[in-house]
This record gives structure tokens, C-alpha cells and sequence, in this order.
């Protein structure tokens, strides 16, 4: 493997960031939207009996640590991935690899993290960010959700390696042992796109999938039957899930859009894919368009219209579905 | 969307950081752009943490009426609630409900009220004594 100078990226989604750096320092260059792309990233789930801080789980990208597992099978990468069972282990292990000059992926709370927006501080788990250095008693992090690199106390890092609970990291450590400097993406970009689309389209369970948006609409209809104070709270959940740094941003859509382009160059200019691009893109404003209409209802004192807030959601899984419909013929042609 | 329309809101919660957004810039490419902020984000986070803090406020005035331990603030102070708390200590949500009375607390051992303050970040001494703040109680 070869090794450059580190370089920070100020990513959508820190899984993919922290892939898409890591990848590049080693000599695979593949930006963050096609790291997010071939790792099937792109899903949607509610899981409604699934409690988190008191709400039901929504899900707009796939669970954690499955982009680094996809990355590792799609493109033949070999990962190493290390967990603790103490911590004194983990930090000894963590400083060792740095000394060794590799560049290391970290899974963590975000509560924990010092350079976090106060108002931002939840308690969340499953957080990625790469660590690229050490010096005195801290950490220099390549948050791949800020736009510079921070420095971080060994102390609090150490902190939010170890918290246990949901999705509890174990003091998670990943870095690559080999990497290809060469790989033949059109293959990949067909098989993950096919395999996005059609769970997307044909999940079984009424969960996931374009079935688990529209169950999630009917949810919110139920809203009227609840207290008004909870009522708000889910859904302002729903659009934080969505949008809030490291967990969204109009449901990755754009990045997936994005993803999209970039392949689009890769088929010579595939006009498909092209127009599935740009179809994501309005699916990611209309997401958007959907937080606007919530943040308005969360802030009135009026009743709420819930079917009106549903009737969107809805008509963006009906919006979505085309998309998918034209990324399978695109596969279908190659 | 365009890269004109990304929302530059200077949103506190933000702290005046930036969020990357994938926008279409003026020849069609997407690409990243950083976001100072958005308003519909900024009402939706600042709903969660108003939530979190009501919780706070009430469960200080609590303990200041010795209804409950001190342990029942700090659990709400750092953004936890029962079910977190139970699992970043491993201990029965059962046993931390009994904790938040003010006489099992008084008597709780050392060991722990030390996973307490490990799980939590407080050290020991002081989660035994409330702090002051300026909430009003009646």
C-alpha cells in the first residue's frame, strides 16, 4: 500500500467519509458519494418497536459498520476490524497504530466528543471518524462531518470509544491491511445499484423499503389519536433523522444522487443513469420540502394537518419508486 | 438542489461549523457545499434539546424538594434518561429507579456510586450534592 500525506475531506455521512478518506490515503481514489454507492448504502427503515431517547428507530441509510463490511466484499479490500474488552487495551492499541503511521477508523459516541456542537451532543453510538496522528495528550481526528480536522483530547476520545449501550462501539478500531490500487467499478456500480433498487422496491417486510415510507405515513395519520406534545416530538424526530450532521441531510438522496453522476461519466455519459440523478435530486428536495412542512407544524400553535404532512411522505415514496424503476433498466442493459 | 439554494442559516446548533450538502452547481455537477446552518433543522433540534432540558428543570426541583436523589438531575442533566443510563452502567433499570430515592441513595456503596460517575462523567462527590443552577421551583 502506498502512503500519501493525510488529507481531510468534509463529507455528507461519516461511514462513507471515513471509507473514502481512508481508501484515498492508501491509494484508491474514490470519492465519498461513490464509496456510498457501492456500498448499497442508500435504504429506509422505521422500526417502530425499536426505541431510541424514547422514539421509534428511522433509518435513511443502512446499519452501521455495513459500508465498511460492503466496501471490504464489493471492492476486495481487506479490512482489519478490532474491538476491546478493556479499555487500557484499546488505547494502548490505538497509540501503537499511530506510531506505526497508519491512519486509523474509530467508531464512537458523538456525547463524548468535546468538539461537537453543544447543541448537537446526543447520545448516539455509532458515530465513525478517522484518527491520523497523535501529539501530547491528544488525538488530531478527521471528523469527515466538520469541515477541519480537530484536535481531541486522549481522554474524551477514549471516553466515547467506550460507552457502553445500543450500538455500544467496543472501542471499534478499523484499517485497511491491503487495498487495491486498481479496481473495475462498472461491475460493482451495476450490482449495488441493482441491489439498492430492488430493496428498495421489493423489501418483504412492511418496514423497509419504499413500504417502510409509506408506513411511516400512515403512522403519522394515526398522530391525531395521541397527545399533542408527543405527537410533535415524533415528528420532529422523523426530520432529525433526516437532517441532522452525521445522520442525513434530505435522507442521503443528494449523495446518492451525486453517486448516480459519477457513474453516469463511468458508462460513457449513460443518459439513464443521468436522469435518475437528477430525478434523486428532486426526491431529495422533496424530503426537504417534507422537513420544511414538519418544522412549520412543530412551531405552530394551531392544530396539525397530519394527512397533509402524510400525503407528502407518501407521494415522495411514489416519486422514489420511478427512480428505482429506472435504475433496473439501466441494469438491465448491462 | 441548486447550489444557490443550500441554506446558509448561521444555525446555532451548528455552532458555526459546516455541514457538507450535496448541491448542483451552475454546470450540472454535484458536489459538496458547506451549510452554515438551516432553519427547519435548527427548529427540529432545538425541539429534542427544549424536551431534554424541560426534563432537566423538572427533575432539579425535584431533588430540591427531596422528592428525589440527586442522581435522578444528573441522569437528565447529561441527556440521559432510564433506558440509557441503565445500559452505559449495565445495572437493572429497577435498581436505578430505587437509586433515585433520596434515602436508598444516601446509602449507596462506593463501588457503586463509582460506576455511576464513571458512566456519567460526574465524579463521585459530586453527584452526591446538587448543584446550583437557576431553576425556578414552586
Amino acid at each position: 500500500m502506498s502512503v500519501t500525506e493525510f488529507k481531510h475531506t468534509h463529507s455528507a455521512h461519516c461511514e462513507s467519509g471515513v471509507m473514502s478518506s481512508m481508501l484515498r490515503h492508501y491509494g484508491l481514489n474514490l470519492s465519498e458519494p461513490m464509496v456510498f454507492g457501492l456500498a448499497s448504502a442508500l435504504t429506509f427503515a422505521y422500526l417502530p418497536f425499536l426505541k431510541m431517547g424514547g422514539m421509534p428507530l428511522v433509518a435513511y441509510r443502512s446499519m452501521p459498520k455495513s459500508i465498511i463490511k460492503n466496501i471490504q466484499k464489493n471492492l476486495n479490500v481487506k479490512m482489519k476490524l478490532e474491538t476491546f474488552s478493556n479499555k487500557e487495551k484499546g488505547v494502548a492499541r490505538l497509540d501503537a497504530l499511530l506510531d506505526e503511521g497508519k491512519i486509523v477508523g474509530a467508531q464512537t459516541s458523538v456525547y463524548w466528543l468535546p468538539y461537537f456542537p453543544e447543541e448537537m451532543r446526543f447520545h448516539f453510538n455509532a458515530h465513525n471518524l478517522l484518527v491520523f496522528g497523535q501529539e501530547g495528550d491528544s488525538y488530531k481526528v478527521s471528523d469527515p462531518v466538520f469541515e477541519f480536522t480537530q484536535e481531541c483530547d486522549k481522554d474524551s476520545l477514549t471516553k466515547a470509544r467506550f460507552v457502553k449501550g445500543a450500538l455500544a462501539p467496543k472501542g471499534l478500531l478499523y484499517y485497511p491491511v491491503s487495498v487495491p490500487q486498481e479496481v473495475d467499478l462498472n461491475p460493482i456500480i451495476v450490482k449495488s445499484i441493482k441491489k439498492v433498487a430492488k430493496s428498495m422496491l421489493n423489501t418483504p417486510v412492511p418496514i423497509a423499503g419504499l413500504k417502510g415510507i409509506k408506513y411511516l405515513a400512515k403512522s403519522i395519520r394515526k398522530l391525531n389519536k395521541k397527545n399533542k406534545r408527543y405527537a410533535k416530538l415524533f415528528l420532529g424526530h422523523i426530520v432529525r433523522m433526516q437532517e441532522e450532521i452525521g445522520t442525513g441531510g434530505a435522507g442521503f438522496r443528494y449523495l446518492y444522487a451525486s453517486f448516480l453522476q459519477e457513474s453516469s461519466t463511468l458508462f460513457n455519459n449513460d443518459e439513464t443513469l443521468k436522469e435518475a440523478s437528477e430525478m434523486f435530486l428532486k426526491v431529495g428536495d422533496e424530503f426537504r420540502e417534507f422537513a420544511l412542512i414538519v418544522a412549520k407544524a412543530v412551531k405552530s400553535k394551531k392544530e396539525i394537518d397530519y394527512d397533509t404532512i402524510a400525503d407528502k411522505l407518501d407521494s415522495i415514496a411514489d416519486e422514489e419508486r420511478e427512480v428505482y424503476k429506472k435504475l433496473l433498466e439501466f441494469c438491465a442493459q448491462h | 438542489m441548486d447550489i444557490n439554494n443550500v441554506p446558509q442559516d448561521d444555525s446555532s446548533t451548528y455552532a458555526k461549523n459546516k455541514k457538507a450538502i450535496y448541491a448542483k452547481d451552475e454546470d450540472g455537477s454535484v458536489k459538496v457545499v458547506g451549510s452554515t446552518g438551516w432553519n427547519a433543522e435548527e427548529t427540529v433540534t432545538k425541539q429534542a434539546l427544549e424536551d431534554l432540558l424541560e426534563h432537566e428543570a423538572e427533575a432539579y426541583c425535584e431533588v430540591k424538594k427531596g422528592l428525589k436523589s440527586t442522581l435522578y438531575y444528573y441522569m437528565y442533566s447529561i441527556r440521559m434518561d432510564l433506558q440509557v443510563l441503565s445500559e452505559s452502567t449495565g445495572f437493572f433499570k429497577w435498581t436505578i429507579s430505587r437509586d433515585f430515592k433520596p434515602e436508598v441513595f444516601a446509602k449507596i456503596s462506593e463501588k457503586r456510586l463509582a460506576v455511576y460517575a464513571e458512566a456519567m462523567g460526574i465524579a463521585s462527590e459530586k453527584l452526591i450534592v446538587l448543584e446550583e443552577k437557576n431553576y425556578e421551583c414552586n
